[in-house]
């Protein structure tokens, strides 16, 4: 059954008891929340080091505090578009035969993940926003200032983007275990792929040809190189409303996507257990 | 009646063929990981060889170049690759056991109790990265030109083991405390961002951040010494400096599983059965 067709009383309901849920496990987030800033330290000495070895002026047009702020924005993206449990949570259900619940409930799958999901997200902010509010003061020499009103509008619609890439790009893996039943070596692979691509583990700016090129064609860099990019100015005006048009046809496609494989899944599904 | 000491080697023989056999009852499985760490070796590689574009070495003069870093990258995969392999799984295990009360089918084994749940499991998959790390080391030796001798060879065993009974004593003492914690999983994600420190070059740690680092993670909790003196043995031998930290190396394993033996036992004798 469609989302809209429920009451929105009944999506508020289930928004408010994930809330509640999610709000269970608010230390284990708080302290997760500082451990994730753990590898930054080692990131900050180890591009110290480097560029004290540099042959040219920067790399690949970052200086020193570019870099750094980089990889801490590169966070703030990931915190935004990861999706902890999302794929393996589908799968799962399809695999012991829970997901037939929502097959039988007017409640939509899809939709009843991405409200438990906002509300995660939601408890998570709230929570984390001291531990990252403290590194980024403790950091405030690495940036130099705050961007304008445009570019910082430009930025929180490419988090709120993100966020909604990386939920339908996890689910459409989810979902594929309507064929395969067990998706956890693929999400590894994804994971990788991931990593390297979504510009968690560089900016993808240093990549050369033609390795350039095939990060820019994937959705993977709208996750957390794009967003970072725009904060850090390095993507404005023409350049900024077409990253974000395109970011936002990325998510169309997954969301597309997903409707299709829960389509076509759920026909070929058979119910096991009892 | 008095009973003859097990003979902990082919306890260990026995041990490693049941996993061995498990693991190929999931052929597949065990495929994906060992492409899995193809994959990672060669995307860590990648992200060096574009690091080595813009830099001649990792720090100033720290004599870190591009194969002597691959060398140092190749001892990280080799002594993660045998972690995984060995430690790792039996210390996520463990806290599952006290858990869920089995821990007192181990403790009732005529055999020690921490040698027991440290090996009853060996993940082989962990092996492609032994391997991939050991590749690594092979090529970058041969763009140095450097033919390693048996003692340089000898030493990056005997390092190669003390810096992994450094990591296995930090294990078994964050897996320890799932005895008055019940469960640990942040303490294992502590695990991994506290090795993050280990897994670079020493002489990156300068400065008013890298130098307390430095000391800290050298002699207070000494998982720096695991992966650099092995790496610095193989890529560019032992100065007077290094000769010095290499011989603290070896006290400071002693200490370590000293240590940890202790922690253990104080976490056995606090367990109170979870089982009916």
């Amino acid at each position: 059954m469609p989302v809209t067709s429920v009451n929105p009383q009944t999506w508020w309901t289930i928004f408010r008891i994930s809330l509640e849920e999610r709000l269970v496990y608010r230390a284990d987030f708080a302290l997760g929340t500082l451990m994730r800033f753990i590898p930054i330290v080692t990131q900050v000495l180890l591009w110290q080091a480097i560029f004290e070895a540099l042959k040219g002026d920067d790399v690949a047009g970052y200086q020193y505090n570019d870099i750094v702020a980089y990889y801490l924005l590169v966070l703030i993206g990931r915190a935004f578009s990861s999706m902890p449990n999302l794929s393996e949570g589908i799968a799962q259900q399809i695999r012991d035969g829970q997901i037939k619940k929502f097959l039988i409930q007017p409640i939509d799958l899809i939709g009843f993940l991405l409200i438990t999901r906002v509300a995660h997200k939601i408890v998570y902010y709230g929570i984390a926003i001291g531990p990252f509010a403290l590194v980024f003061y403790l950091c405030r020499g690495f940036f130099s200032g705050w961007p304008d009103t445009v570019t910082l509008a430009g930025y929180a619609t490419s988090l709120v983007l993100a966020f909604l890439l990386g939920f339908f790009l996890e689910a459409f893996i989810g979902l594929i275990g309507f064929w395969f039943l067990e998706v956890s070596s693929l999400l590894f692979v994804y994971m990788l792929i991931n990593y390297f691509l979504s510009g968690h583990m560089f900016p993808l700016a240093m990549l050369p040809e033609p390795w350039a090129s095939i990060a820019q064609a994937i959705p993977l860099q709208y996750l957390a190189y794009f967003p970072t990019q725009v904060f850090l100015g390095k993507i404005q005006g023409e350049m900024l409303t077409w990253g974000l048009t395109i970011q936002l046809a990325w998510v169309i496609c997954f969301a597309i996507l997903c409707r299709i494989a829960m389509h076509y899944g759920v026909r070929r599904y058979s119910a096991f257990g009892g | 009646m008095s009973e003859s000491p097990p003979s902990y080697t082919r306890v260990l023989a026995v041990l490693a063929r049941n996993s061995f056999v498990r693991d190929m009852n999931f052929r597949g499985n065990f495929l994906i990981e060992v492409i899995t760490a193809m994959f990672w070796m060669t995307m860590m590689v990648s992200f060096y060889l574009l690091i080595f574009q813009f830099a001649n070495e990792i720090g100033e003069d720290t004599g870190w170049t591009k194969y002597r870093f691959f060398i140092f990258l190749a001892t990280t995969m080799i002594i993660n690759g045998l972690m995984q392999a060995f430690v790792l799984p039996n210390a996520a295990e463990f806290s599952e056991l006290i858990r869920l009360g089995n821990l007192d089918f181990a403790l009732v084994k005529p055999i020690d109790t921490q040698f027991l749940i440290s090996f009853q499991r060996v993940n082989w998959s962990g092996y492609a990265n032994i391997g991939c790390g050991i590749a690594l080391m092979i090529y970058s030796l041969i763009h140095l030109s450097h033919v390693p001798s048996w003692l340089e060879m000898s030493l990056f065993v005997v390092y190669v083991t003390c810096g992994l009974g450094i990591l296995y004593s930090l294990v078994i003492c964050l897996a320890s405390t799932s005895v008055w914690m019940g469960r640990n999983q942040s303490l294992y994600n502590f695990w991994f961002y506290i090795t993050t420190f280990s897994r670079y070059p020493m002489e990156i740690y300068r400065g008013p951040l890298g130098d307390p680092l430095r000391l800290i993670f050298t002699f207070m909790i000494p998982i720096m010494i695991a992966i650099n003196v092995p790496a610095q043995v193989m890529a560019k031998g032992l100065g007077e400096a290094e000769s010095k930290l290499a011989v603290f190396g070896l006290f400071a394993t002693m200490a370590c599983l000293a240590i940890s033996r202790w922690i253990f036992g104080l976490a056995i004798s606090a367990y109170r059965s979870a089982s009916s």
